[in-house]
């Protein structure tokens, strides 16, 4: 039954929580445990060109799987570095497939991507963390947290010992991620954050990290290189990455009210099928991840509180669509002419600049020589030249 | 006397009453299948398909669409003149009208080729000011998020596009709205606002948003300011170009993303009416795709005394014979895009599926199953055309299956290619990546009339152009452009703007040639994979094509939704806009990993040369005991203990 109203909880939830409320209060004491009362994702493929069309894969299957579980679009912010689904090398168009002979297509029919191409940039992606974008950025290309949110970080490409690499050509550090979620921390944009990285020697990517509540996961130790895990013979590349498949695959059977915690997540994948070592870091993080749930940071099971005020309704809302106004405009509207030949032709040349007429130029120059003939005359020029 | 003046006044509204019911049923004519009140009603169009009269026998069942029947008045088809009636013979009486209205439209026309052109437009109509001062608060078909954008940055005219793959027109024909590859997006302000730069840049960015596009990259280097191109497609007479912005993103990717906001657009989402069609693992499996979003204040009416905002979704795909069709010419929505129709939007005023058989008239080029009887003309790009209707509508148009599943098998492909009238081309001559040479061509098919094309170019800063070196021949001749307006380029600032009107000899091709030079770009300056080349977004050429028939310059009157985008001021021309493919220019790249060649090299040579040099000079040597064996070490404690001196 819990399950029932967890599913329907995106149109309805208030009404459902409440019957918890009244229901289910033990629950919901449980329920309420984590502290956070919003869920947002930054999702991120960092490599560019066909041939990394795995990062790509891996970035989407994170994405589908926090769509699924109720992120909405509007708390994602999805960057890819290239466009696989419509490449030109693509035998099937508008799709990315994470399992072989096509059978899982990530892209879907709805995706939203809000940064692409050239805009994935570490610029960008630092600017998107720490809130500081132009005044014109649209909401959905921004973060919106605040220090109720629990936050999902992914990241995938290919990466060293303390870097990874944006787009072939640029490279973030690790320092430069751990100082950029200090000043998430000391802005209070998060309340917990799960940070997941898939790329060679990822866990070099979190041991810089310093803030609090943070917890890290990475798919290869230092010294160690992320594996690719099958490719597909009619698209002609690998599909997906050894530990974001396993993970795929683990989050498929979550399902919003599951119970699954972070201890079940930490034994994704294996060495005997990542043949890396897939990391974690919980020494930030000051819950046992025993009780964090996947859905804390994967889904948006939203809290709510209740408060007790009584508030007034009864105001009525001012019905701000006046009468017609009486006057109409009574002149008749035309279309513009499209190519208006002879307007085009004898259009007035753009105005310049003042400039002293012409005549008085020449004056004033002969006022000029006139002046110094009379002082020196014809015959002192050969002392002056 | 006051009788009869009632019996009058009755004979008047019995009259009144049988008229409306003629309306009725001429509307109503695809259902009864031996009523023929609707061809008797419609004597000119007959006449106007005077060519068709010999298929008239076979297409005894078919009957005229509603629309075409009000088109015609009987004085003119007296007159047998083909120009088409300034007024409606019936107008229905005037019924309180919504503020809003919806209309869907798909338009397919079979292509010589083989290949298959579908084109959906969605009209929303609203009848509101988005300018006035308190805000529009109430949305029902118009979407909040466009109207929005609307009243907060004094829009008056916008237009966006986003396609992917390049129109041949060789091939395919003019297309019914034709668009750039990459993004486009021209806008108009109104004539109050002050600082139209800040306001243009922040619109990109909230348009960024709003499709998932990144239109954000547009910026001064990009935009222009048209002098003559580009004018208002919707009513009103300010035209100064200073409330006037266009660019192009050449590069931009089309793919789900875009189309998907675009979908949450239509009041019916993708969920009924035509818009169910739109899945995008078909639309993209296609030559050509390009999905446009149109806004402009149009006429509410026919006297044109008020305005109405209208909203125009396009959405245009070509879907290849080889590629989606597998060789076979034979084509079924089903095949096309995985779905079939069910139902018209609940909403929608007006929902049509119209298919071009102007070719086929015998059907000797295609079969078209299952057959209707409903028959419409439109004048569109100076053509008459013939279409057969489907109104979606009408529950008998899905028959006893509940759903529609349009059939379309070719009978031969001649793949020949076509003489469209104005056809265009561009290229980049040269060699070396210091300088270079665009070639425009321009080709006037027409066998005796000229007619004057509008050319224009936004070349970037980071090609240099020559202007000097701007020439323009027609047939080996100098062809001395009537009106030129040039803007040259600002580094990293703004683009060259180049605007010429040139009077197209008939039958010629008119070649414009203009020689650039290559800037160098500092180095951050490049993108990520600066070897793909940079790219110069397409030639605008805007003209005045002489066409075959007379065109409507009634503006306001109701039209089929493809044929009622572009104005018409005089009757003999129709205006067409055709883009010539987007350049792509490769620009001199330093070898981008020489810093860290550089920086391996010094430190080997700091390392090894100076290293040593340093090691040696400030090392001091001192000779060193070599250090006692073993035995000789004890000998010596030995010794020590004995008191001799050491060995």
């Amino acid at each position: 039954y819990v399950r029932g109203i967890f599913k329907n909880l995106h149109g309805w939830f208030i009404n459902c929580l409440r019957y918890l409320f009244c229901c289910f209060q033990d629950r919901a004491g449980q329920f309420f445990s984590s502290g956070h009362t919003n869920n947002w994702a930054v999702l991120v493929c960092t490599s560019r060109f066909w041939f990394n069309y795995r990062h790509v894969a891996n970035t989407l299957s994170v994405y589908r799987s926090v769509k699924r579980l109720g992120i909405p679009d509007s708390h994602i912010v999805l960057m890819l570095a290239d466009d696989m689904a419509c490449n030109h090398r693509n035998p099937k168009p508008a799709t990315v497939f994470s399992h072989k002979n096509m059978e899982l297509n990530v892209y879907g029919d709805d995706v939203e991507v809000d940064y692409r191409g050239y805009e994935v940039t570490v610029e960008n992606f630092l600017r998107i963390l720490t809130g500081r974008l132009p005044p014109s950025t649209p909401r959905s290309k921004r973060l919106l947290s605040d220090d109720r949110s629990n936050i999902l970080i992914y990241l995938t490409g290919h990466g060293g010992n303390g870097f990874l690499k944006f787009q072939d050509s640029e490279e973030i550090s690790n320092v430069e991620l751990a100082d950029a979620f200090e000043q998430m921390w000391q802005k209070r944009r998060y309340n917990e954050l799960l940070f997941i990285i898939d790329t060679c020697q990822g866990a070099s990517m979190y041991e810089r990290f310093y803030s609090p509540n943070l917890m890290a996961l990475a798919s290869s130790q230092v010294g160690e290189d992320s594996l690719s895990h099958q490719p597909d013979l009619a698209i002609g590349v690998h599909l997906m990455d050894r530990y974001t498949f396993y993970l795929l695959e683990f989050l498929e059977d979550i399902h919003p009210a599951s119970k699954t915690n972070m201890n079940d997540l930490f034994k994704v994948c294996p060495k005997s099928q990542c043949v890396s070592t897939p990391g974690h870091r919980t020494d930030l993080f000051l819950r046992d991840p025993g009780s964090v749930l996947i859905t804390d940071f994967f889904g948006s099971v939203r809290k709510v509180e209740l408060t007790m005020e009584t508030i007034n309704l009864t105001d009525p809302i001012e019905q701000l669509e006046s009468a017609e106004s009486g006057e109409l405009q009574k002149e008749m509207h035309t279309y513009a002419d499209q190519l208006p030949v002879s307007e085009i032709i004898h259009q007035k040349p753009k105005q310049k600049d003042w400039h002293p007429p012409d005549g008085f130029i020449l004056g004033l120059w002969t006022l000029i020589l006139l002046v110094f003939f009379q002082t020196y005359g014809v015959k002192h020029l050969k002392h002056i030249f | 006397m006051a009788a009869h003046r009632c019996s009058f006044s009755a004979v008047l509204f019995a009259l009144w009453g049988l008229s409306l019911l003629t309306v009725a049923r001429g509307q109503e004519a695809t259902l009864e299948g031996n009523d023929r009140t609707a061809v008797v009603d419609n004597p000119e169009s007959v006449a106007g398909a005077a060519e068709q009269a010999a298929g008239q026998p076979a297409a005894e069942d078919r009957r005229w669409e509603a629309t075409a029947v009000e088109e015609v008045s009987p004085t003119e088809a007296g007159g047998g003149s083909d120009s088409p009636a300034p007024k409606p013979a019936a107008s229905p009486p005037s019924v309180p009208r919504p503020k809003d209205d919806f209309q869907e439209e798909l338009v397919i026309r079979p292509l010589h080729s083989g290949d298959i052109y579908t084109s959906f437009q969605f009209r929303t109509l609203w009848e509101t000011d988005f300018t006035r001062e308190n805000k529009v608060s109430h949305y029902r078909l118009f979407p909040k998020s466009l109207g929005q954008v609307i009243s907060k940055f004094s829009v008056r005219e916008l237009h966006i596009s986003f396609t992917q793959g390049y129109w041949r027109t060789m091939q395919w024909g003019q297309p019914y709205l034709p668009s750039p590859p990459g993004a486009e997006l021209w806008v108009w302000f109104q004539d109050s606002l002050t600082d139209v730069d800040g306001t243009w840049k922040e619109l990109t960015n909230v348009l960024s948003g709003i499709f998932c596009a990144s239109l954000n990259f547009i910026d001064s280097t990009n935009t222009v300011q048209p002098s003559a191109s580009f004018k208002p497609l919707g009513i009103g007479n300010v035209t100064d170009h200073r409330f006037l912005r266009y660019a192009t993103l050449p590069r931009e990717i089309v793919c789900t993303e875009n189309l998907t906001p675009w979908k949450k657009l239509l009041p019916c989402g993708s969920k009924a009416g035509l818009a169910v069609l739109l899945k995008s693992e078909k639309l993209f499996h296609s030559s050509f795709h390009s999905q446009a979003v149109h806004i402009r204040p149009v006429c509410k009416d026919d006297q044109c005394k008020t305005t109405s905002w209208e909203l125009r979704q396009t959405l245009n795909v070509v879907f290849d014979l080889h590629n989606s069709g597998q060789g076979k010419n034979e084509w079924s929505l089903f095949k096309m895009f995985s779905r079939t129709l069910t139902e018209a939007c609940p909403v929608a005023s007006s929902s049509k599926i119209y298919i071009d058989i102007t070719d086929n008239s015998q059907g000797e080029q295609f079969e078209l199953s299952p057959a209707t009887p409903l028959l419409s003309q439109a004048v569109v790009l100076g053509d008459r055309r013939t279409f057969s209707v489907y109104d979606l509508t009408q529950q008998i148009t899905f028959g006893t299956m509940r759903s529609l599943n349009l059939l379309i098998r070719g009978k031969s492909s001649q793949g020949d290619m076509l003489r469209p009238l104005l056809h265009a081309e561009r290229y980049v001559a040269g060699y070396g990546l210091q300088t270079g040479e665009i070639h425009t061509l321009m080709y006037n098919n027409h066998p005796y009339r000229s007619f004057p094309v509008l050319l224009l170019d936004s070349v970037p800063w980071y090609l240099r152009l020559y202007i000097h070196t701007l020439t323009v021949t027609s047939k080996g001749k100098d062809n001395k452009p009537s009106y030129i307006h040039y803007q040259p380029s600002k580094d990293r600032v703004r683009p060259h703007l180049l605007e010429m009107l040139v009077q197209l000899p008939p039958n010629s091709v008119t070649e414009v040639t203009l020689q650039f030079e290559r800037a160098l770009l500092k180095w951050t300056e490049y993108t990520p994979d600066p070897n793909h080349g940079f790219y110069v977004g397409s030639s605008v050429i805007s003209s005045l094509v002489p066409s075959i028939v007379a065109m409507d310059t009634n503006n306001s009157r109701e039209r089929p939704l493809f044929s009622s985008f572009f104005p018409s001021k005089e009757e003999s021309s129709y205006f067409v806009r055709v883009y010539t493919e987007p350049l792509l220019v490769n620009l001199p790249t330093p070898d981008f990993s020489m810093p860290y060649n550089v920086i391996c090299l010094t430190c080997t040579v700091v390392a090894v040369g100076y290293g040593s040099l340093y090691n040696l000079l400030t090392r001091s040597f001192q000779i060193e005991e070599p250090s006692p064996g073993l035995a000789k070490r004890i000998a010596n404690i030995i010794r020590k203990m004995r008191g001799v001196p050491p060995l």
